[in-house]
């Protein structure tokens, strides 16, 4: 029998408020093998976990129930605590009642009986407990960072400034990301490659970092510290090595039809491209699906033209297997798609446009060479509506629930830049909320209004209509003046949602990164731990997370690298001791529970057995503790009853369910 | 619970929407075809049902200038759906008895050979309990 000591914690009146802690205290001192009992208004504080101490020594406590938050919250506190006074830190359980019990329940007497039945179940565990030591394993000193946007870029940049190894993968010919399509950014109004690409330019120069563009993650294993991936490297069909970057292979390519990503479909490329003049690598990739040669065997023109010998048809797809320490996901987004929108005449007219190619339609580079004008006819606009929220806060099976945070600023930022450079035009914002928090953000959007006269009107579009002359009728609300407005506009803007890029789920799934319904990728705690993911070793950067704009991006990266360095500076990592335990006695090596680890962590080996004076060869389990997360599904799934799960076993779970059923 | 919280909850329960889902983003009203002909509009009729003001409602030219288009209901983001709370307060009205728009012996003076007939006989349906 163990020496319990059971701590009951107030939680200052999270706790307490509901549950009446006293009572908890006098019943369960009265519990068989508790040889301690007692309350306290701060269990996690210093002065909490000296009780522990104190009681633990003189006491003689062989094992310690804390009755307090979840055990995500404190649960490494009090074994920390328990290993300072001298015991097992596996001999602590905690009994959750404050989100399992006072936060849930409103009657003090209901709840004060539950923290009663969870106290009970934690010390029918503790008895059963046993002291279990954790294994170390090695630490990879190389990260790898999956996207090379903003976020990706300054996660590397930060990590390899460290001193430490970076790859990063990015899935189109070229790094730059979203950030490269911007053409100024809010709220300072910095053209937004001359800030970019020299970080582009210092990630590639840089020589820490490894950059695999055109790139996508194939296979993640192993675990945290020690993660094997499989990279591959699509089929360039260009010498990464020979290529000058001159481009005459674009210019020759007699394929230019396709829609060009980079400037969201509004103009065409060549088969054989970069994405923009800045790319990095200034090599360019033959898009197969668009290349005559590849579609017909004829043409070869750029092979041609090339000086530097530098295309091979003949290329395939590489795979680069390497080893990680740490993964950051800094995988981005893009913006939904509007087809279940018809009422924004969208897929109708070709004046009505997304921010995004509105921000294409701006820049020099773009399709209009900078000049704003509709893109049907050429025609300089005299009035461009802009609509706000569209597909953003939305519930109604078409958008996004949540307000996709960066549409506000950057509407601003469009109706001051097309007012500053074409004062004829006219500009109107139609917007249910301005939300503009930020350091400077509001004092930017005013002066839209005051400076810039932008004519913003607090309702919602309802329909736009192309008219036979090439107008757009705009009919909208404008609630403070409760009518209905109809204009015409020769262009219309819309702030559409942004979602998680599409890849992101193939990528989390890999990674066993969990996400939630809008494809966000879920941090570990939303407030303590927002750059982590649940799975240890996998770091969050940028909008994979959730929307956010340029300098939060940037933040985060930065925070993300560190807990990376954090990581990959140890030298070695203590592994979780409750994994899995096979009894070979039991095992009839059925192979069941290999097949439903999903951690490939059980193998199998023939042992010599002497049953009962017959020697004989079995075959048995065997749980490589390194690789093995603890998730228990081989306990679930062993017909014979010999697989284990050190710190949850069958015999202490039963014991805590006869706990609460007593 | 008073009367008129009563009918506020009746209307809720006839439509299935929650009105507090409303964000107050005018895209009813901005979409409405019949706006110009009503006295309270399809956005304002979220907050009659939210402050139980529904005798206004009930007595509004509104409840019987919707034309039951469905655009609102189409096209709102936060699925509260105003022309669903238009249709519950006419419905409400039609189930009171005497209170009916439109009774039997009126329809011969509705009578026009313009008006397809089907047209009445939806009406009657629609505004008749």
């Amino acid at each position: 029998m163990q020496r319990i000591g059971v701590f009951v914690c107030h939680c200052g009146s999270n706790i307490a408020a509901t549950v009446d802690v006293k009572k908890v205290v006098e019943i369960i001192s009265k519990e068989p093998g508790v040889a301690h009992c007692e309350d306290y208004q701060y269990m996690c504080s210093e002065a909490g976990q000296a009780k522990i101490l104190e009681a633990v020594k003189e006491k003689n406590l062989s094992g310690i129930v804390v009755c307090s938050c979840s055990p995500r919250m404190h649960e490494g506190t009090f074994r920390k605590a328990a290993e300072r006074a001298g015991l097992n830190p596996y001999m602590v359980e905690i009994a959750n009642i404050r989100e399992h019990c006072s936060w849930i329940h409103k009657d003090m007497e209901e709840a004060t009986e539950k923290a009663v039945i969870l106290a009970r179940a934690a010390i029918a565990k503790v008895n059963l407990n046993a002291p279990l030591f954790p294994g170390e394993s090695r630490v990879t000193k190389r990260a790898l960072v999956i996207g090379g946007g903003i976020a990706g870029i300054q996660t590397a940049l930060d990590i390899a400034d460290a001193g430490y190894e970076v790859d990063i993968v990015e899935k189109t010919p070229s790094i730059g990301g979203r950030m490269s399509q911007l053409d100024k950014t809010f709220p300072t109004l910095d053209c937004s490659a001359c800030i970019l690409t020299p970080k582009m330019v210092e990630a590639a120069a840089h020589e820490k970092i490894t950059i695999y563009t055109y790139s996508e993650v194939d296979k993640v294993s192993g675990f945290v510290g020690d993660f094997t991936v499989d990279i591959r490297k699509k089929a360039r069909s260009v010498d990464m090595d020979k290529c000058t970057g001159c481009g005459l292979c674009q210019e020759k390519c007699p394929s230019k039809k396709t829609p060009s990503e980079f400037n969201r479909g509004l103009n065409t490329r060549s088969a054989i491209y970069t994405p923009f003049a800045q790319a990095i690598p200034n090599v360019p990739v033959i898009d197969r699906d668009a290349c005559i040669k590849f579609k017909t065997g004829k043409c070869g023109l750029c092979e041609k033209v090339c000086q530097a010998g530098a295309i091979n048809y003949d290329q395939t797809d590489e795979i680069v297997t390497e080893k990680y320490g740490a993964i950051v996901v800094a995988t981005g987004f893009d913006t939904i798609k509007l087809d279940n929108y018809d009422e924004y005449a969208y897929n109708q007219s070709p004046d009505v446009i997304t921010s995004l190619e509105l921000e294409r339609v701006m820049n020099a580079a773009g399709p209009t060479k900078g000049h704003l004008e509709r893109l049907s006819d050429g025609k300089h606009p005299e009035h461009i509506v802009f609509v706000q929220c569209v597909g953003s806060r939305c519930n109604d099976n078409r958008g996004k629930s949540y307000c996709s945070k960066i549409c506000c600023m950057y509407t601003a930022k469009h109706a001051m830049l097309i007012r500053d450079k074409y004062p004829d035009v006219k500009v109107t914002v139609f917007y249910i909320d301005v939300r503009t928090p930020g350091k400077n953000f509001d004092e930017f959007y005013r002066r839209a209004v005051e400076e810039y006269g932008v004519n913003y009107i607090k309702g919602q579009v309802g329909k736009v209509a192309p008219q036979p002359d090439g107008k757009l009728l705009v009919q909208a609300s404008d609630l403070l003046d409760n009518k209905q407005i109809k204009m015409e506009a020769d262009m219309v803007v819309l702030a559409t949602a942004i979602e998680p890029s599409s890849s992101v789920r193939k990528i989390a799934t890999m990674l066993t990164a969990s996400i939630d319904t809008n494809n966000f990728l879920t941090e570990s705690h939303a407030k303590l731990r927002p750059v982590e993911s649940p799975t240890a070793g996998i770091f969050l950067s940028g909008v994979c997370q959730g929307p956010k704009d340029i300098p939060e991006t940037v933040a985060q990266a930065g925070a993300a690298a560190v807990k990376a360095i954090g990581l990959l500076a140890k030298d070695k990592l203590l592994t979780n001791p409750c994994t899995a335990k096979s009894d070979e006695l039991l095992c009839n090596g059925c192979s069941v529970c290999a097949n439903v680890c999903p951690y490939g962590a059980i193998s199998y080996e023939v042992i010599q057995v002497n049953d009962h004076g017959i020697r004989e060869e079995r075959r048995v389990a065997r749980v490589n503790n390194a690789l093995c997360q603890g998730c228990g599904a081989c306990t679930v799934a062993c017909p014979s009853g010999a697989m284990d799960l050190q710190g949850f076993s069958n015999r202490q779970i039963i014991a805590e369910v006869d706990a609460i059923c007593r | 619970m008073s009367h008129g919280a009563n009918k506020a909850e009746k209307i809720k329960e006839i439509s299935g929407v929650n009105p507090l889902r409303c964000m107050k983003c005018g895209k009813c009203s901005a979409t409405c075809p019949a706006f110009d002909e009503m006295d309270i509009k399809p956005h304002q009729f979220v907050s009659y049902v939210i402050n139980d003001d529904i005798e206004a409602l009930t007595s509004s030219k509104s409840l019987w200038k919707c034309l039951s288009c469905f655009a609102c209901i189409e096209r709102c983001p936060r699925d509260v759906k105003p022309g669903k709370l238009i249709d519950a307060a006419r419905q409400l009205v039609v189930r009171e008895k005497g209170a009916d728009y439109l009774k039997a012996d009126e329809i011969p003076e509705l009578l026009d050979e313009e008006l397809p007939q089907q047209l009445l006989v939806s009406a009657f349906r629609r505004y008749r309990r």
